[in-house]
């Protein structure tokens, strides 16, 4: 038995994938078999699972889902895709942890921010020229469908407080704290420690600069409490907000967010 | 007399309150999550956590930059 994008088929001995799959989706030509991209006709194997793709085409949700499932470990699809993500600002961290979860294919993003996309923000932030002036919530929410458009995202446009964080977020898995700001920083974790015990949470301190990579610690405070970052790295004139360094900080944030999702601590 | 902040022995005046106590160390309270003696403090009642005698705070400061 063979699985053509998941439909079972009966193997036959010696057939050959692109002739053997011809009939089943015409003008195909992108090919994955058992995971991994075949770039020239193999011989089938009994048991192959083969997904065949129209480059240029977008993928329905479910070829979507197990394209994903595809190149990730196992098991780790089935728990992403019901995750709730909330991110607190999508700026420079925000915006890279977004596409993180984007294209892990977490199943539903709540993004919060009250400012519209800058020149200055292209230095490090995932947005592009012609998104100038838009909100950044609606620039991200674009940006992310062309990622996966089979993703829910929800959009607070607006200033988050200490009193109104619990409330916006009360639904949330896991809570990502990707403010710009000293005083939010703090307000986030005293939000999150005080009235949303229990959820994950991952914040930031000390991104900044060029400094040494290994400087960026993923520290845990509390149960499914963490802090990245190197802890003292401020943003101040000399020492500036760079792709490089802000995305070693995100990535920190958005796999230990994933870690959480899935159970590790 | 001695409380004990982030592991360490403090001295720390008699009556000062958390607000003030950070206020010393030259940090803006707005920006420093405390816990005291296993509590977190709202930041509206910095000012009225007055410090007792054996305490034990932790601190996390932030800084800026996203």
């Amino acid at each position: 038995m063979l699985m053509i994008n998941e439909m079972p088929v009966d193997f036959r001995q010696g057939c050959r994938l692109v002739e053997f799959t011809a009939n089943i989706m015409p003008g195909a030509d992108v090919f994955i078999v058992n995971g991994f991209p075949v770039s020239s006709d193999i011989l089938l194997q009994d048991g192959d699972n083969c997904w065949l793709i129209r480059r240029g085409e977008v993928p329905s949700h479910d070829e979507m889902e197990h394209l994903l499932y595809a190149r990730h470990t196992p098991g780790v699809q089935a728990k992403v895709k019901l995750a709730c993500v909330g991110i607190m600002g999508i700026g420079g961290l925000g915006s890279m942890v977004a596409v993180a979860m984007a294209r892990i294919g977490v199943g539903r993003l709540l993004l919060a921010d009250y400012d519209v996309v800058e020149p200055s923000n292209l230095n490090r932030q995932q947005y592009f020229v012609d998104q100038i002036g838009m909100k950044k919530t609606e620039a991200m929410k674009e940006n992310l469908s062309r990622v996966n458009p089979y993703l829910t995202i929800e959009l607070f446009d607006g200033e988050l407080t200490e009193e109104s964080i619990p409330e916006v977020f009360k639904d949330v898995d896991v809570l990502a704290e990707c403010f710009d700001g000293a005083e939010m920083k703090a307000a986030g974790l005293r939000a999150a420690l005080t009235r949303l015990k229990g959820k994950g949470y991952v914040g930031s301190s000390g991104v900044a600069g060029y400094a040494d990579n290994n400087m960026i610690r993923t520290q845990k405070i509390y149960d499914k409490v963490y802090i990245v970052g190197d802890r003292e790295s401020a943003a101040a004139p000399g020492q500036g907000l760079m792709a490089p360094r802000v995305g070693i900080a995100a990535h920190h944030q958005a796999n230990q967010l994933l870690r959480i999702l899935l159970g590790e601590s | 007399m001695e409380i004990i902040c982030n592991s360490e022995p403090r001295q720390v005046a008699e009556g000062i309150s958390l607000e003030k106590y950070i206020l010393d160390l030259d940090l803006n309270p707005n920006t420093v999550v405390a816990e005291y003696n296993g509590q977190i403090v709202r930041r509206e009642d910095y000012a009225d956590y007055i410090m007792e005698e054996g305490a034990i705070l932790e601190l996390i400061r932030f800084v800026g930059g996203g």
